[in-house]
């Protein structure tokens, strides 16, 4: 694996690999042996074009526990905000000899862009782009649904995954459908028409319009963030009628099988798309989404810059 | 002057014959005749000078992107002996000056007939007319209106200049993309852009423009014209326009005939043009089109843009590639190679119908004996290489780079004097 910009990228044996690999790390990791070494002496970038606390802390923290030099790199404070162009910023970081950039871009296709124009030689990693993908996500959901419905092993053959909000401008969905289906679960979209992306019925997933007909046989239900700007856009009236139709709140919540979980990438906005008292519920497995991040960017860092299980 | 004789070379479709070119006229046609100077034309075929009813000269303003003399000797190279200079320059060539300007650059490149196209309305803002009537009235003579770059999308305005260009036979030519339902837009909206995550440009927004302005032209009793012209429902709507007897003709450029949206999943902004690539379904449908004469010419929408709005991510980039040297290669492989069209109808469509649209008195006019010899002597038996480093335009954004494109510019006569020999540019 030299980059990881799509989920697509990843057929099964990639993704199993992953995950397996996340598991080992995670678990040396909690054996409190402290930095794992077989990145010393690589350097990693932290090339930040948005604004993002919990993926750049937890690609941060994934690199330096395995011994790795982190460099961040936010637009803000840097030359990018005196309008250096990403192609002169990647040739910066090139010269500097980063092994391996993990980029946020707002963007859609940057990461694409930055691997494959000859700007730069080291492994990029997408920490998601504009409305296109969120790879390292889409695993940590993955590896999260894993340890709750199949017991932290193999795939997720069988797992119906509902997917709720605003799938048009969601990196996260579009991660999350095509990595799913490659593990073997099921998804299902759940929005209003208005927010989900033309041409939709070719992809690999259903499709409802109507949340309360989408929870019963649900394992795992996924809210996504809904921008509160959507509504002057159009999209949906306002906040309220977002909420009562399409937010997961307890009464929702009540109606989901025993032993199904509740999953939001964050930042939420509580209230919204979910409930505070869903939010903070036994349900949810939110907090323990962060916490697994951190396991599967260390196996993607391992693998992209030259782990020994890496082809 | 010089004379010249094109030895057995086939006039659009008919038998090899001779060519003999002097004092700027077509002299002489048959066989076993000479001249000063001997071209070897066997294999090859003579088109009528091929007129560009839109381009993008990008002088005045951005002279590091394309000069009026930089863009005519692409023009050359690519077979062209007009060209119409779009209005989206900065200062807008929305008045007599800046019209007159351009077209005396033209006059000293002297590679090309440069015809400046006028804008509808002052600096492109879409709120008031512009000079229409002083740019027509100029030594620039202007026949052909446009907002190129943006839609003259205030219905009531669209009215007005479709009424007072009357006065003086012009046209409005309208770059039909429905404003709100394109706000951001990066590339077609389809099944790829739900899948790349970029903002999508539907085709209703070219349609719905295209639609209204069809009936206002009707309503009106005028000449409209329609600009690169890239949906499959924008084909029917003309066709069902024409049908009503409504004036109305409509353009292609090559790369709506050449490429379809999957290109955009290489995320190389090389492919980012508007209005954007579309499906294969729209690529079948102007093809047909152009074939049938719905579609009444092809016009090279030639954006050129310094690589530094092309080399970096797709969003920062601008809209738009390269045509002129490129067009009748894509012409003849889209439409002549696979049995749509033959020369006359390429011929038609590239230099007679966008000469008559233009109304270029002396261009678009039959190889003939007493014709003004402009001229493009065009092999179709080579094939070569695009290569970017290599364009005669100043700027090196063409789509086609690392393409295999069929057939070659052997030579181009402007006015008797050959612009192209030997596939060379003579000037």
């Amino acid at each position: 694996m030299k980059h990881l910009l799509s989920a697509a990228d990843l057929g099964y044996d990639d993704a199993i690999l992953i995950l397996d690999t996340a598991k080992q790390l995670a678990a040396a990791t909690e054996q409190g042996v402290g930095k794992l070494p077989p990145l010393r002496g690589r350097t990693v970038v932290n090339l930040f074009y948005e604004d993002s606390t919990r993926t750049r802390i937890s690609f941060e923290a994934a690199a330096k526990r395995l011994s790795a030099d982190v460099i961040n790199f936010s637009a803000k404070g840097s030359s990018v905000s005196k309008g250096e162009s990403l192609k002169d910023t990647a040739l910066t970081l090139e010269a500097m000899g980063a092994d391996a950039v993990v980029i946020r871009h707002n963007s859609s296709g940057a990461p694409h862009r930055l691997a494959n124009a000859g700007w730069i030689s080291g492994g990029v990693v997408n920490a998601g782009d504009g409305t296109h993908e969120h790879p390292t996500q889409a695993l940590l959901d993955a590896f999260t649904l894993r340890n709750h419905l199949r017991n932290g092993d193999g795939d997720l053959k069988g797992v119906n995954v509902t997917i709720v909000g605003d799938v048009l401008h969601s990196r996260v969905a579009r991660s999350n459908v095509l990595l799913l289906n490659t593990l073997g679960a099921k998804v299902r979209l759940v929005a209003p028409p208005t927010l989900l992306p033309y041409g939709i019925e070719d992809w690999d997933c259903e499709v409802s319009y109507d949340l309360d007909a989408s929870l019963e046989g649900s394992d795992a239900v996924m809210m996504l963030r809904v921008q509160r700007e959507r509504m002057n856009a159009a999209y949906f009236p306002n906040a309220h009628e977002y909420s009562s139709r399409y937010g997961l709140n307890v009464t929702r919540m009540n109606r989901l099988a025993e032993s199904a979980i509740v999953m939001h990438p964050g930042p939420m906005n509580r209230g919204m798309e979910i409930s505070a008292d869903v939010a903070d519920s036994d349900r949810s497995v939110i907090v323990e989404q962060v916490a697994n991040g951190v396991s599967v960017r260390m196996a993607v860092l391992y693998l992209i810059l030259g782990g020994s299980e890496s082809k | 002057m010089t004379s010249y004789v094109i030895k057995d070379v086939a006039i659009l479709d008919g038998k090899p014959t001779d060519i003999v070119i002097k004092d700027g006229v077509i002299a002489e046609i048959g066989n076993g005749l000479s001249a000063d100077q001997t071209i070897d034309g066997s294999g090859c075929v003579a088109l009528p000078g091929l007129v560009d009813l839109h381009t993008h000269l990008r002088e005045p303003g951005r002279e590091d992107a394309e000069t009026v003399l930089s863009g005519s000797r692409a023009a050359a190279m690519g077979g062209f002996t007009a060209i119409h200079a779009m209005a989206n320059t900065n200062p807008v060539a929305d008045t007599a000056g800046v019209v007159e300007q351009v077209w005396r650059l033209g006059q000293a490149a002297g590679l090309v007939d440069v015809r400046p196209v006028g804008a509808v309305t002052m600096g492109l803002e879409g709120t008031a007319l512009a000079e229409l009537g002083a740019m027509a009235d100029s030594a620039a003579a202007v026949r052909v209106f446009s907002d190129d770059g943006k839609c003259v999308h205030d219905a009531a305005l669209m009215r007005r200049a479709l009424e007072y260009v009357k006065a003086f036979d012009g046209v409005v030519a309208q770059h039909a993309q429905e404003p709100r339902l394109t706000e951001g837009a990066q590339m077609n909206e389809g099944v790829v852009s739900g899948k790349l995550g970029l903002a999508g440009w539907p085709a209703v927004a070219e349609e719905a423009i295209i639609a209204r302005d069809v009936l206002l032209a009707h309503h009106v009793g005028s000449r409209l014209h329609i600009c690169h012209l890239s949906t499959a429902g924008s084909v029917e709507i003309i066709r069902w326009a024409k049908s009503r007897g409504i004036n109305v003709t409509a353009e292609v450029t090559p790369h709506h005939l050449y490429f379809t949206d999957e290109v955009v999943e290489t995320y190389d902004p090389i492919f980012k043009v508007n209005p954007p690539l579309r499906t294969k379904a729209d690529v079948e449908a102007v093809r047909a089109g152009l074939a049938d004469g719905t579609i009444n010419i092809v016009a090279t929408d030639h954006a050129p843009h310094p690589s530094e709005d092309k080399d970096c991510e797709w969003t920062a980039a601008a809209f738009g590639m390269t045509g002129l040297e490129s067009a009748l290669s894509v012409v003849f492989e889209t439409m002549v190679q696979t049995g749509l069209m033959n020369w006359a109808a390429v011929a038609d469509r590239m230099s007679v119908a966008p000469a008559q649209i233009g109304r270029v008195s002396s261009q678009g006019q039959p190889i003939a004996v007493g014709s003004p010899a402009n001229l493009v002597i065009f092999d179709p038996r080579v094939s070569q290489e695009v290569d970017a480093r290599k364009t005669v335009s100043a700027s090196r954004n063409t789509p086609y780079a690392g393409r295999t494109l069929p057939g070659k510019v052997v030579a181009t006569f402007y006015r008797g004097t050959p612009t192209v020999l030997n596939g060379e540019l003579n000037a």
